[in-house]
């Protein structure tokens, strides 16, 4: 009954070109960005508490789907995979900071943005060995770069500005007249910014993979040989993905930084973290730009319900939940890849397709 | 398949959003605990908590809580992480929490310039910015009984005194985060000043547990003292690793955080003649500590094995919560009010007097130095001490080594200047 494309005819080209063909998604993407726009910088979340539901849920949720839109261009659309997501987020949030202490008075979103362009040099530097090496070798790569930027963020003391804790702290700026950074910043002023970059981010990304670029990326990653016989070029293709992911990655530490933790150290850059990003791709549904958003929604809130979730209904210890969690989301990992390897993605595909037949069965 | 999680993921929301009735009772004061138990560094983490939560149990247990007002706890799981110490930051602060206890320099970095927006004051106790003992500077943020700096100090004072300093080579071996760089401008500073030499030892987070290559430079270094910043595992592993290369471990000081009985239970006998630094009571020979074990642990309200009780960080953990009792207690007087407010718990812990008589008086007679609380200094005056591992148990060693303020001001005030130079809406206040 939902999701039917008849009777819904496309008469022109651009028509049938569109980024959402159906009427029921074009709906249905208008009525979260409704909720996204209107209700939750309000009223925040249904059933939390306003600045709880901001603060620890719905910003750290869209950075992280930054991050996962960028990674999944790397290993999902590219098929050449990292685990040095965390350092390149660690390069964003540095440089972004750097650059706002040396240009105070410049606006700081489009220093977040800039700072992307950094990350993104640094990611394509790391991505020259995909030009040889694949697979496994191409991990312990990246591994190697996750390694070196994070001994950087602890040695190079420039690049926290002498700071005697090693850490970098957040100073206060305005866009406009509104505080945007800082602690000042109202929950909603940096939802708000997050959310935009989010949706522009989000444009650009499906457009590219759907475009001549993205296309090349999915030629490289599903037959490389193939891909260059028909004129790829994998040093283009590779390192544009590398360069574009890690761009991605890069604006999302610089928010992370900026718009949510308020400090950081080099903790916040580490190997773990860039684990947390692959499985948020590999849950949500590798080569999806839905599932960047699923993925980075579920691992990250799964915990954070499941302990609220054991505070008020159980009455359980925090300390027994921290670990009901890990032991949770390690399962839930595995009986999700081996039921549905697809990710979360391909559940709501599966769910498309039921409302479509539903309620009769053929 | 799909059915079931759809069914499944609705009954968790339903249950959920039912629940959502959070409501304090009248006359509490609500303390929210950062704790980890879990983590590389739950080990260390377990005592302090247990003593943090018993001594407010027993105060609530004994007095019916603090002038007249029960205390609610609540614990959040940190792990040492801080990420999820601001999430439980954001969870705890609407309930009309009075300060916070991070217990994790990282977390506390984070929490800093949020304590002025949301009004709640942080009490770094033995940890955290050193330079937020300016109490110009930092209204929000107390540094009692006394910062890294400080410490650092009264660690060079004592080797000065036994051997001097002069011309002497001290290894500085510390955890590779905020943490266990912090002390590294004081002794970069008072180096040349006291004329001696300084070797770096880091040890990454991840190395905790694998310290041959720093030790085998220690031996390549022969420094005649060292000196340690560490926490959790890395500190047993140290101790260990000093024994094997024959480093006399009499000349080799451990910070507060690096000398617990969690550290060196573990490593024993061949551990013996190692010193720690300590600011707080060891044992339980206080007639508020045979409180605690009658009203909490053999109540079996503790989640603490009664053997630990009295150990260092046990009793660390106490000695933070007895700085917030003593804190509300100073706020409910110069108010007047039962239930207070984290405005009014920063009154109070600019203005709680924590000496000898008063210690004797809530039943810690001689338990650590005096403290007084103060809108400029947010530091204290001290009170630590040097404590010795005799293969089984810790021994004090010295009386309370004054650190050396006059070297430590001025760069405490410089620290606390360049935090506020690039932070032009940073507001400090001013003291009388």
């Amino acid at each position: 009954m939902f999701y039917r494309e008849a009777g819904q005819f496309k008469t022109s080209y651009a028509e049938y070109l569109q980024a959402l063909p159906l009427r029921e998604d074009k709906v249905g993407i208008a009525i979260w960005l409704l909720l996204a726009v209107f209700y939750v910088p309000f009223f925040g979340l249904p059933g939390l508490e306003y600045t709880f539901a901001m603060n620890a849920i719905m910003i750290p949720v869209l950075i992280f789907t930054i991050t996962a839109l960028g990674l999944n261009i790397l290993v999902g659309y590219t098929g050449q995979i990292s685990l040095g997501t965390g350092a390149f987020m660690g390069v964003g949030a540095y440089a972004c900071y750097k650059l706002t202490t040396y240009f105070p008075d410049v606006n700081i979103i489009l220093i977040i943005l800039a700072s992307g362009f950094v990350s993104a040099a640094v990611g394509a530097l790391f991505g020259l060995p995909s030009l040889r090496i694949k697979g496994f070798y191409l991990v312990v790569a990246t591994l190697a770069a996750q390694f070196f930027l994070e001994w950087c963020f602890i040695r190079v003391e420039w690049l926290y500005n002498y700071n005697p804790s090693g850490a970098i702290e957040v100073p206060q700026r305005e866009v406009f007249g509104i505080v945007v950074t800082g602690a000042a910043a109202s929950p909603a002023t940096r939802y708000l910014v997050v959310l935009g970059i989010l949706i522009f981010l989000t444009i650009i990304a499906g457009n590219l993979v759907r475009g001549r670029i993205g296309r090349s990326w999915m030629m490289i990653r599903d037959m490389d040989i193939a891909a260059e016989l028909i004129g790829v070029r994998p040093l283009r293709a590779k390192l544009s993905a590398f360069a574009v992911s890690s761009y991605y990655c890069g604006v999302s530490g610089a928010l992370m930084v900026f718009l949510w933790l308020g400090a950081a150290e080099v903790e916040s850059f580490d190997v773990n973290h860039s684990f947390l990003y692959l499985f948020m791709v590999i849950f949500g549904g590798l080569g999806s730009i839905t599932g960047s958003y699923m993925g980075a929604a579920f691992i990250w809130t799964f915990p954070i319900l499941l302990k609220e979730l054991g505070k008020r209904v159980f009455d359980i210890d925090s300390i027994i939940m921290e670990n009901v969690s890990l032991v949770a989301i390690g399962m839930l990992i595995v009986f999700i890849l081996i039921k549905e390897p697809h990710g979360l993605a391909r559940l709501w595909q599966l769910g498309k397709q039921k409302l479509r037949i539903w309620p009769f069965a053929h | 398949m799909f059915k079931k999680l759809i069914t499944g993921a609705l009954s968790a929301a339903i249950a959920l959003g039912a629940s959502f009735t959070v409501v304090h009772a009248e006359d509490e004061l609500f303390i929210p605990m950062l704790s980890y138990r879990t983590g590389p560094f739950g080990g260390n983490g377990t005592p302090f908590a247990n003593g943090f939560h018993d001594y407010l149990a027993m105060l609530n247990a004994r007095d019916g809580g603090v002038g007249g007002a029960k205390i609610v706890m609540e614990e959040c799981e940190t792990a040492y992480n801080a990420q999820k110490g601001v999430e439980c930051y954001e969870a705890t602060k609407g309930k009309g929490a009075l300060v916070y206890n991070p217990l994790s320099t990282g977390i506390t970095l984070q929490l800093i310039p949020k304590s002025p927006v949301d009004k709640i004051p942080v009490l770094q106790m033995g940890y955290g910015l050193s330079a937020a003992a300016m109490g110009e500077t930092f209204p929000w943020t107390f540094a009692y009984p006394t910062s890294y700096w400080s410490q650092m100090s009264s660690i060079l004072k004592y080797i000065d005194s036994n051997g001097g300093l002069k011309g002497k080579k001290i290894g500085f071996i510390y955890l590779d985060v905020g943490y266990g760089r912090e002390p590294i401008p004081l002794l970069e500073k008072v180096a040349p000043e006291m004329g001696f030499e300084l070797a770096m030892f880091p040890v990454a987070g991840k190395e905790m547990q694998a310290q041959s290559a720093q030790w085998l430079n220690v031996r390549k270094e022969r420094p005649d003292w060292m000196i340690m910043w560490g926490w959790g595992a890395m500190n047993a592993t140290a101790v260990k690793e000093a024994a094997k290369t024959r480093f006399p471990l009499d000349r080799f000081i451990g910070n507060w955080w690096s000398a617990a009985h969690a550290d060196l239970v573990p490593v024993g006998e061949a551990g013996k003649g190692y010193i720690g630094a300590n600011f707080s009571g060891i044992g339980t020979d206080f007639p508020a500590l045979q409180d605690v074990m009658k009203y909490v642990v053999d109540a079996g309200n503790s989640q603490a094995d009664p053997s630990t009780v009295g150990h260092v960080l046990y009793n660390r953990g106490l000695y933070n919560a007895v700085l917030v009792s003593e804190a509300i207690r100073a706020a409910q007087k110069i108010t007047g009010k039962t239930v207070i407010t984290g405005e009014d718990m920063r009154l109070g812990l600019e203005n709680f007097v924590l000496d000898q008589a008063r210690l004797a008086e809530i039943g810690l007679p001689g338990f650590t130095g005096d403290v007084k609380g103060d809108c400029k200094d947010h530091e204290g005056a001290g009170g630590v001490f040097l404590q010795q591992w005799n293969g089984s148990d810790w021994e004090k060693i010295t009386d309370p080594i004054p650190p050396m303020t006059d070297v430590v001001q001025p760069l405490l005030a410089a620290a606390a200047e360049a935090y506020k130079a690039d932070k032009p809406e940073w507001k400090g206040q001013v003291c009388k």
